[in-house]
């Protein structure tokens, strides 16, 4: 019985055994420089620095970007968000899958390629890898020698510099949790949450785990975005391409061959663009789920083509119809339609978020034994009101109520409501017995902060009351 | 559990646990057969000329699969899980609820206590502990006294400044702590339905409502004789046995004539139920703070 390198097995009945589970082969990317390889820098620099630096900035005296979740309050900028306003976020998904849909019309997955967390995370960590151990060769030697004190040295150093980089990530993650500045400090005094302490943990396991080891499995298997680009592409989406019309027939030759006298493409096959793939995927085979459109293969071919006295752009950032037919379409109806709705919900969103009530009030008519209460002359109906104060300073509420009749509050007690707080306050509502010619009516409540008269909010609710003399 | 349902339950589960490890060993390889073309990676599925690729699966995949067995593995060993082996842990519903009760309980105590040594009166001018009472009030008394505490028929209103068992802080937390069980007896058989609209005329007249003067004047002798050693002579009431006043226009089961004759006849005997049993003395000081609290707005009102 013999066995291949993917562990299947052969034996003499003519009967192959084939295994339906296969490791992948390790990828080793060449390190390659050019317009996209700086573009990936540049889009993921600042991104990244976004993210270590957010949890420090302080505005209005607390964390710019916190997710307080036992007090359920997620701060964010200028405004603090409660669990009620569940749609905002809600809607802020949709408009980012719209936006997402938008993009890939347009452009393909350059999300994938140049923004993608995943993408940063492991272009650091590969960073890492040729710091230590050197490019793509050297590797590839590196790890089929056997262990030596050198190559535990350089192992070493690498994964020392991966758990680095990951324990960094955590803490900033969980700094959008837990103020990072109480966070740290709780670090240094070991007077750490264990909760806390155990998402760091977690979190920087995961990273290191996933930006080290898992790569482009997670870009194949965990995410769903490859699986429904092919959905979203058009022949007027841009995206890596090898023109197969100019490269093929590939094959190798001398610089100083005539390849039109040899009869072949302009694809000397060196496979460079297949040993610079994060994916480890051949772009010539086409377009393909697995490509996350980073554009490094196009430069590595654009090196290759400049050394051959070729024209560059064999593989490029382009479409099936400028291939094929020389140009593209940029504005056709589903982009125009896609971006329509996206531009629609951009603007009911900002203006509703711009329109956000600092309070909330509920009213609910008490349910007591009774409908309403006789008390001396007058009519008597109990609410119970439920003032949520969304601002982020305390603030007491005055109450007033309007209607058709002559209503008046008794019994609210107008307490001080913090930030963030729902209220549960009961109030009486009530009217002369003979100026109420109704069994059924509506009455106004209207809250209004004391030290703010641009805060308020009202509701409307019903007054039931006994059937009017004389009827 | 009986014996023979836990062992029903361990075997089930374990065979399930063996059968499921038994499919995925079992299918880890394929046999192919090798007239076949080596190079040809598809099912053999075609759809619209479209052709699927027979891919293999991920090695960590089958390691993930390998992973879930060892932790139900190790879940089994810790929890309940098999029949009535209670696990190494140990571990129960009731346990972890208890648990929970009891950080419940540490964190209530450390905030309604704080207020223990607090007095009532001052207590009635904290916004905080007002938030607090406002709360218990509507979680145990507002069912029957109206959210608002302003009562309702045959419940008091505790908005008032007419109370039934005084208004005193003390007076409201012991009403609190015990419960009050007022005794109105009711005069059908000794007064007769002419006594009683006879003394009906004087307690309107005692409240210097409009009334029937013959009447209520037929009337005085017989609430001296049978009413005086309740409500006073006066008419005023007497906190320590719950009589009310009958004096003020506060009537607990309705003031028009008719309403206090049916009192009269049928008697009243309105029950609050101790609470010293149910909410523990740092929450009804708390309490008697809110409803203290309720007649001092209507004092400043």
């Amino acid at each position: 019985m013999t066995k291949n390198r993917h562990g299947d097995s052969e034996n003499d009945t003519g009967i192959r055994y084939v295994n339906l589970y296969e490791a992948d082969d390790k990828v080793y990317m060449r390190r390659i420089t050019g317009f996209y390889q700086r573009l990936r820098r540049y889009t993921g620099l600042p991104l990244l620095a976004g993210f270590l630096l957010m949890p420090w900035l302080i505005i209005d005296g607390r964390p710019a970007m916190l997710f307080d979740l036992p007090e359920r309050r997620f701060h964010v900028l200028w405004l603090s968000f409660g669990p009620q306003d569940g749609m905002y976020l809600a809607w802020l998904l949709i408009i980012a899958a719209f936006l997402l849909f938008t993009v890939t019309v347009l452009v393909g997955r350059v999300w994938c390629g140049f923004t993608c967390p995943q993408t940063v995370w492991t272009q650091m960590f590969i960073w890492a890898e040729f710091l230590c151990e050197g490019d793509r060769n050297k590797r590839m030697k590196l790890d089929a020698q056997p262990w030596s004190s050198k190559k535990v040295a350089r192992k070493g150093a690498k994964h020392g510099i991966w758990l680095a980089i990951a324990l960094v990530t955590a803490l900033t993650f969980v700094g959008y949790f837990v103020p990072i500045r109480e966070l740290l400090v709780g670090l240094v005094t070991i007077d750490i949450h264990p909760v806390a302490a155990f998402w760091v943990f977690f979190f920087t396991a995961a990273t290191y785990m996933n930006a080290g080891f898992m790569r482009e499995q997670v870009c194949k298997y965990m995410c769903p975005y490859a699986r429904f680009q092919s959905v979203m592409y058009d022949k007027d989406t841009l995206t890596v391409f090898y023109n197969y019309i100019r490269g093929e027939p590939r094959g190798p030759r001398k610089p100083t061959d005539d390849r039109h006298e040899k009869g072949l493409g302009d694809c000397i096959d060196c496979s460079w663009c297949v040993q610079v793939c994060p994916v480890d995927i051949d772009i010539r085979d086409g377009l393909q789920a697995d490509c996350i459109d980073c554009g490094l293969c196009v430069d590595a071919c654009n090196t290759v083509m400049d050394r051959m006295n070729y024209p560059r752009g064999l593989i490029s950032f382009t479409t099936e119809d400028a291939i094929e037919h020389g140009h593209t379409r940029v504005f056709r109806p589903r982009f125009l339609a896609y971006g329509a709705i996206l531009a629609v919900m951009l603007g009911v969103f900002a203006y509703s978020l711009s329109e956000r009530l600092p309070v909330g009030l509920d009213v609910l008519r008490d349910r007591g034994t009774r409908l309403y209460r006789i008390s001396g002359h007058e009519v008597e109906n109990v609410y119970t009101l439920k003032i949520n104060n969304k601002d982020r300073e305390t603030h007491t509420y005055d109450l007033t109520v309007s209607g058709e009749y002559p209503f008046e509050v008794e019994g609210y007690r107008a307490l001080p409501v913090e930030e963030g707080e729902i209220l549960t306050v009961p109030v009486r509502v009530a009217v002369p017995r003979e100026a109420l010619d109704e069994v059924k009516t509506s009455v106004t409540l209207r809250i209004e902060a004391r030290d703010d008269p641009e805060i308020f909010t009202e509701h409307t609710t019903t007054f039931i009351g006994p059937a009017p003399r004389g009827h | 559990m009986s014996t023979f349902w836990s062992l029903w339950i361990i075997v089930l589960t374990l065979t399930n646990l063996a059968l499921l490890l038994w499919v995925l060993l079992a299918n880890r390889k394929v046999a192919v057969r090798d007239d076949e073309d080596p190079e040809n990676r598809t099912t053999g599925h075609v759809y619209d000329g479209i052709e699927e690729y027979d891919n293999p699966l991920p090695r960590w995949w089958f390691k993930l699969f390998i992973a879930t067995f060892i932790f139900s593995g190790i879940y089994l060993l810790l929890y309940p899980g098999l029949g009535n082996f209670p696990g190494l842990l140990n571990w129960t519903q009731e346990k972890e609820l208890r648990g929970h009760q009891q950080q419940a309980q540490a964190r209530f105590s450390d905030q309604f206590g704080e207020y223990a040594a607090t007095p009532i009166e001052e207590l009635a001018r904290n916004p905080d502990a007002m938030k607090m009472g406002l709360r218990l009030f509507a979680n145990n008394c507002a069912v029957c006294h109206g959210s608002d505490g302003g009562g309702n028929w045959g419940y008091p209103n505790l908005t008032d400044d007419a109370w039934q068992w005084g208004g005193s802080p003390e007076r409201i937390k012991q009403t609190l702590v015990e419960g009050r069980q007022a005794a109105m007896p009711g005069w059908s058989a000794p007064l007769g339905e002419e006594g009683i609209a006879q003394v009906t005329e004087y307690v309107l007249s005692m409240a210097e409502r409009e009334h029937d003067a013959e009447m209520a004047a037929e009337g005085e002798p017989l609430y001296n004789r049978n009413c005086v050693a309740c409500h006073g002579a006066d008419g005023k009431g007497n906190i320590n046995l719950g009589a009310p006043d009958l004096t003020d226009d506060v009537w607990l089961y309705g003031g028009e004539p008719s309403g206090i004759r049916q009192t009269l006849r049928v008697g009243r005997n309105g029950v609050m139920p101790a609470q010293g049993d149910l909410l523990k003395d740092d929450r009804i000081h708390i309490l008697a703070a809110y409803v203290y609290s309720l007649s001092l707005n209507y004092d400043e009102e």
